[in-house]
C-alpha cells in the first residue's frame, strides 16, 4: 500500500513509515544534514535538513518527521534556505574562523554547507574562544570543543555503536556543552578509545592525534585493507600520503564492522614504522666462517655476533643447512611453523614447502594458542 | 557474526571475553542486548566486561565447565524443554549421553563449579525456553586439558536444545589471530593438507601428489607443542618459523627456551627482533600486513582481500616471495613429475597461488580475486565461481550426515590449588594488546594507556596480603616466577588471579605448564596453581 504525496510539486506515490528525508534521499533530492547520520537514530537538533509542509505551523526536520497521505512537501523554497542559511550562522557564529590550519578541512561538513550555502561568519559571537585546544589526554584523540557544533553525533556513536556512554551533553543554553562522563577526561569516563566518536564527528571538533597535521583529504590516497589483529577481520581505509600511512579512517562499506573498529586496528599501525623492524637478512658470524654451531647460547661469543647480509648469502645458506639436515637426520627432523598472521596465500605456500619440498607433514602454527 | 547479531534471541557466552579480544564483535553482542532485548548469559569466572550486559552472570570455577554445562543440559532435560524432533531427526546416540548426563544434579554440579544452584535453574530455563540461542565461545574453552571435550559438550547443548543449522543459534567459536582459520584451511596443520583432506587418506595423499609431482609422507606429523620438546628427543634437528615467537607464547617458556638453544639449524622470518630470535642462526626480513597483498579469513569464514598499501622497508620482501625464493632453492633436490600441473613455484604474485588453491581446495574453489575486489569478501564453502558463499554452516544436515552426541564426563584440570600454591591463575589478553605484544608493545599511543603487565587481584585477597595502591605482587607457580604490577579489582573472584602474556618481562607463560589436550594438542593456560606475595 502506497500514499500519496506532492514533492516539489511533483506528485508521487511512496511507501508510508519512511521520512521525508529517506523519500528525498530516494529522489534524488539532496536535503541538506548535519547531525543525522544513516548509522545513527535522528535527532532533529541541528535545523539543517528543515522543509516546509503545507498547512503545517513551523518548518519540520526531514530526518524525524514521516510523511503522510497527501502531504505537500517544499525542500527548498525561500523560507526554507533563509531558516537554513540562519541555522549556518548561529553555528559560525561560535565556531572558530581556522578552516586554514583545522585537521578536518576538506572533509568538514560544516565547511562544505558554509560554501554551499554562502555564508559567512557574523561579526558576532563567541568565535571559538571558550575552550582548552586539545583538552583530552587521550593519547589517540584530540578533543578541541571550539569546534563542536552540538550534533551529538558523537554521544550517539558511542552509545549506539560503541554502546559505552562517555559522552553526553552539559548545561544549557549558550553553555551548552559536550562532555565526557561527569566533566572528566575520556579514559577516566571508560572510553574505549574505539574512534567511533572521531569518525561519526561531522567537524574537526574530534580527531585523531596520530594523523593530526600529517595531511588532508585532497592530499591522500585511500586503501582499503583487512585488520592485523583479531578473527573478527574489520575492513578499513589506510590513509596513505606520499607514500606513508598517515591514518586509519573507516570505511563505511566494509560488510562486517561498518564503520566501528577498536583502538588496535584504528590507531595499532605505528608498528609498522618501529625503528626495530628488520630490514635486512641478517646471519651468525659462525654461518659465514663456515664454522659448526657453538654449543651453547652465548651473546658475547664473537661466533653469535648478527651479520647483516644480503639476501642471496641468507637464503642460499638457509638453504644448504636445511638441505644437509634433510640429508643427515631425514626430512621428518624439520619442523615448520607457519603463521596465523599471515596470509592464505602465505600458509598455502608453507604447507606446499613443508610437504612437497621439504617432505615432512611436521607443519603447524600457533592456533592452539 | 551477523546472523547471532541481528537474529540470536538469546546468548550464551562461555571462554569468551568479547569485548577485549574481539572488540567489534562484542560491540555488536552489547547492541543486540541493548537494542533487542537479547537475554544475554555469561559464565566466566571473572567479572568481564560482558557481565555488565546480561541478565545472568554464571561464576564457575575454572576448569569446571563440562560439570555445568551438564549440569545445565539435566535441568533441561527434566523440565522437557530439549527439541525432540530435532533429536529425532539429526542427531544419534542420544541415550548414551542422556545415561551421563543424569550423573548432573543441581546439587552436584553447584558444589563443583561453586554455582549458587538457584542460577542454574535459570540459566536452564533460558536455554531452554528461548530461541534461536547463540553459544559463543573463544580460548577460554579450548586451552584446557579437557579443551576439545568441552567443544563437544557445547555442541551437545546447542542440539539437545535444537539450536544448530539455524540464523542466530549455533556453536560460533571466535577464533584469536586474524588469519587462524585460513592458516588452518590452508594446511597449516601436521595431519591435513588444505580444506582438511587428511594426510593419512590415501586418495587425498595422491592428489596432491600428483598436484605436486612428489611424492608425500603419509604419517601425520608433530605439532608446534611437541615439535619443540621434539628438539631434546633428537627428532627435530631444523626449525623454518615464520612469523610466531614460541619462546613467549608457549607454555612453560623457561623450558621452551632451553630446547630453541639445543636445535641445530633455527631460520626465522620475521617483523621484528623477538624472544625467538635470540636462539635463531639466520633472521629473514618479513613484512608487515600493510606492504603486501593476499587475502585473510576471519572468524565467520569469510575470506577477504587484503591489499598492499605501501612498498616493503628497506630490503625486508613480502613473505611469500621468501618462501619462494627458498622453495626454489631447494626444490633442485627433489626429483619432480615435470608435468604436473603445480610442481613449479614460479608465481610472478598472490593471486597466481590463489588460483592453485582454488584447484586444489574445495571449500575455495570460487573464491577468486576478481570477485573479491569489491570488498564483500566470500564465506566458504564456496565450491564453485557462481556459488553465493555459505553464510550458515549445517543448516538442515551436518558435514557428516547426523550429529553425534557425546557422553563427557567432567575432569578436573591437571593442576588444582594445594597448600604450597593454593591461587589459581588465568590468562588471557587485554583490549589494548596483542598477543606476544610484538605489535602493540610498539605502538606509542597504546603503550601510554596499558604500559606494562598488571595482575588482576581481588580486593579481599589484597587485604589479606596487605596489599595496597601501586604494588608489586610476585607470582610464582612450580614453573618459574614473574613480578609486576597488582590491579586491585573485582573482576577476579577471590583466590583467583589473571595474568597477561603481552609483556616479556613478565610473561605469564613463564608460570603455565605444557601439559596438553590429548586430542587438540592445546595448552591448559586457564588454570595454574600459584603462590602469591608482595615484593
Ligand atoms: S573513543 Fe569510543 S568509547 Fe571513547 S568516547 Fe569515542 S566512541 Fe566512546
Ligand atoms: S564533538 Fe563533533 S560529533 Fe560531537 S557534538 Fe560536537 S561536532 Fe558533533
Ligand atoms: S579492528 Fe579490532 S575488532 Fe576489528 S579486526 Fe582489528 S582487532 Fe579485531
Amino acid at each position: 500500500m502506497t500514499i500519496n504525496i506532492t514533492f516539489n510539486g511533483k506528485a508521487i506515490q511512496v511507501e508510508p513509515g519512511q521520512t521525508i528525508l529517506q523519500v528525498a534521499r530516494q529522489n534524488e533530492v539532496n536535503i541538506p544534514t548535519l547531525c543525522y547520520h544513516k548509522d545513527l537514530s535522528p535527532t532533529g537538533n541541528c535545523r539543517m535538513c528543515v522543509v516546509e509542509v503545507k498547512n503545517w505551523r513551523f518548518l519540520q526536520a526531514a530526518c524525524v518527521t514521516q510523511v503522510t497521505d497527501g502531504m505537500e512537501i517544499e525542500t527548498h523554497n525561500e523560507k526554507v534556505t533563509k531558516s537554513r542559511k540562519l541555522s549556518l550562522q548561529l553555528m559560525l557564529a561560535n565556531h572558530p574562523q581556522d578552516c586554514l590550519t583545522c585537521e578536518a578541512s576538506g572533509e568538514c561538513e560544516l565547511q562544505d554547507l558554509a560554501y554551499e550555502y554562502k555564508i559567512e561568519a557574523p561579526g558576532w559571537g563567541t568565535k571559538g574562544t571558550r575552550y582548552t585546544v586539545d583538552s583530552d589526554p587521550n593519547p589517540f584523540i584530540r578533543v578541541d570543543m571550539n569546534r563542536c557544533i552540538l550534533c551529538r553525533r558523537c554521544v550517539q556513536a558511542c552509545a549506539e555503536i560503541q554502546v559505552r556512554n562517555v559522552w553526553g551533553v552539559a548545561r544549557r543554553g549558550i553553555d551548552e556543552q559536550i562532555v565526557a562522563g561527569a566533566d572528566t577526561t575520556m579514559l577516566e569516563a571508560h572510553c574505549e578509545s574505539c574512534g567511533q566518536c572521531v569518525a561519526y564527528c561531522p567537524t574537526g571538533a574530534l580527531s585523531n592525534k596520530m594523523s593530526y597535521g600529517k595531511g588532508r583529504r585532497h592530499q591522500i590516497k585511500k586503501v582499503p585493507t583487512i585488520c592485523t589483529y583479531c578473527g573478527v577481520g574489520c575492513q578499513f581505509d589506510f590513509n596513505v600520503k606520499n607514500g606513508r600511512i598517515i591514518g586509519v579512517s573507516s570505511n563505511p562499506n566494509s560488510p562486517v564492522n561498518g564503520m566501528a573498529l577498536c583502538v588496535k586496528g584504528r590507531y595499532g599501525w605505528d608498528f609498522i614504522y618501529h625503528p626495530d623492524r628488520l630490514k635486512k637478512p641478517m646471519v651468525r658470524q659462525y654461518l659465514l666462517d663456515g664454522k659448526t654451531k657453538p654449543t651453547h647460547y652465548d651473546p658475547k661469543c664473537p661466533d653469535w655476533g648478527w651479520v647483516e647480509t644480503d639476501w642471496e648469502k641468507a637464503l642460499d645458506i638457509t638453504a644448504k643447512k636445511l638441505g644437509q639436515t634433510i640429508d643427515s637426520h631425514g626430512p621428518n627432523s624439520v619442523g615448520v611453523f607457519t603463521s596465523a598472521k599471515c596470509t592464505n596465500e602465505e600458509n598455502y605456500l608453507m604447507n606446499k614447502f613443508s610437504r612437497q619440498v621439504i617432505g615432512t607433514n611436521n607443519i603447524d602454527h600457533c592456533a592452539r594458542l | 557474526m551477523q546472523d547471532v547479531f541481528q537474529g540470536a534471541q538469546a546468548m550464551f557466552i562461555i571462554g569468551s571475553n568479547t569485548t577485549e579480544q574481539h572488540p567489534v564483535f562484542g560491540t555488536m553482542l552489547r547492541r543486540a542486548v541493548k537494542n533487542r532485548n537479547v537475554k544475554l548469559i555469561v559464565a566466566d569466572p571473572r567479572k568481564i566486561d560482558m557481565v555488565d550486559f546480561a541478565c545472568l552472570h554464571l561464576q564457575q570455577k575454572p576448569g569446571t565447565d563440562i560439570a555445568l554445562l551438564n549440569g545445565l543440559m539435566y535441568l533441561i532435560l527434566e523440565n522437557g524443554w530439549h527439541d525432540q524432533v530435532f533429536i529425532e531427526s539429526r542427531t544419534e546416540d542420544f541415550d548414551e549421553f542422556k545415561i551421563v548426563v543424569k550423573q548432573y544434579p543441581p546439587e552436584k554440579v553447584s558444589k563443583i563449579t561453586g554455582i549458587p544452584v538457584k542460577q542454574l535453574y535459570q540459566a536452564a530455563e533460558i536455554m531452554g525456553t528461548i530461541k534461536p540461542m547463540a553459544i559463543i565461545w573463544a580460548m577460554g574453552i579450548t586451552q584446557h586439558i579437557v579443551g576439545v571435550r568441552n567443544v563437544m559438550t557445547l555442541a551437545n547443548l546447542q542440539m539437545l536444545t535444537g539450536n544448530m543449522g539455524i540464523p542466530g543459534g549455533g556453536v560460533n567459536p571466535l577464533r584469536g589471530q586474524n588469519n587462524v582459520q585460513g592458516a588452518c584451511d590452508m594446511g597449516g596443520l601436521p595431519n591435513v593438507y588444505p580444506a582438511y583432506q587428511s594426510v593419512t587418506n590415501e586418495e587425498a595423499r595422491r592428489k596432491f601428489e600428483s598436484a605436486w609431482g612428489a611424492s608425500l609422507d603419509n604419517k601425520v606429523g608433530l605439532t608446534a607443542t611437541e615439535m619443540i620438546p621434539g628438539i631434546l628427543e633428537d627428532k627435530i634437528h631444523a626449525l623454518y618459523i615464520l612469523g610466531e615467537d614460541p619462546a613467549m607464547s608457549d607454555p612453560d617458556s623457561a623450558h621452551v627456551r632451553h630446547c630453541l638453544e639445543k636445535v641445530d639449524f633455527l631460520v626465522l622470518q620475521e617483523l621484528f627482533p623477538s624472544e625467538t630470535s635470540r636462539y635463531a642462526d639466520v633472521l629473514l626480513p618479513g613484512v608487515s600486513f600493510a606492504e603486501k597483498d593476499g587475502t585473510f579469513t576471519n572468524t565467520e569464514r569469510r575470506v577477504q582481500k587484503l591489499n598492499k598499501v605501501i612498498e616493503p622497508l628497506g630490503e625486508a620482501k613480502p613473505d611469500w616471495e621468501i618462501i619462494k625464493e627458498l622453495a626454489m632453492r631447494l626444490l633442485s633436490r627433489q626429483i619432480l613429475t615435470p608435468d604436473s600441473p603445480y610442481a613449479g613455484w614460479d608465481y610472478e604474485n598472490t593471486e597466481e597461488i590463489m588460483v592453485e588453491i582454488n584447484s586444489l581446495t574445495p571449500s575455495y574453489a570460487g573464491i577468486t580475486y576478481a570477485r573479491l575486489q569489491n570488498g564483500e569478501g566470500l564465506q566458504w564453502p564456496c565450491p564453485n565461481t557462481d556459488h553465493p558463499g555459505t553464510r550458515i554452516l549445517h543448516i538442515g544436515k551436518f558435514a557428516r550426515g547426523v550429529g553425534k552426541f557425546a557422553p563427557i564426563d567432567h575432569i578436573p584440570p591437571a593442576e588444582s590449588p594445594d597448600d604450597e600454591y593454593p591461587w589459581v591463575m588465568s590468562t588471557g589478553r587485554v583490549l589494548y594488546h596483542w598477543h606476544g605484544g610484538q605489535m602493540t608493545r610498539r605502538s606509542e599511543g597504546i603503550m601510554k594507556v596499558y604500559g606494562s603487565a598488571l595482575i588482576e587481584v581481588n580486593p579481599d585477597d589484597a587485604n589479606r596480603l596487605g596489599l595496597n595502591g601501586k604494588q608489586f605482587v610476585r607470582v610464582t607457580s612450580r614453573r618459574g616466577s614473574i613480578q609486576a604490577e597488582a590491579l586491585i579489582t573485582d573482576r577476579v573472584p577471590p583466590g583467583m588471579v589473571y595474568a597477561n602474556f603481552h609483556f616479556p618481562e613478565a610473561s605469564a607463560n613463564e608460570l603455565t605448564q605444557a601439559v596438553l589436550d590429548p586430542i587438540a594438542k592445546i595448552p591448559e593456560y586457564k588454570v595454574t596453581a600459584v603462590k602469591v606475595e608482595i615484593v
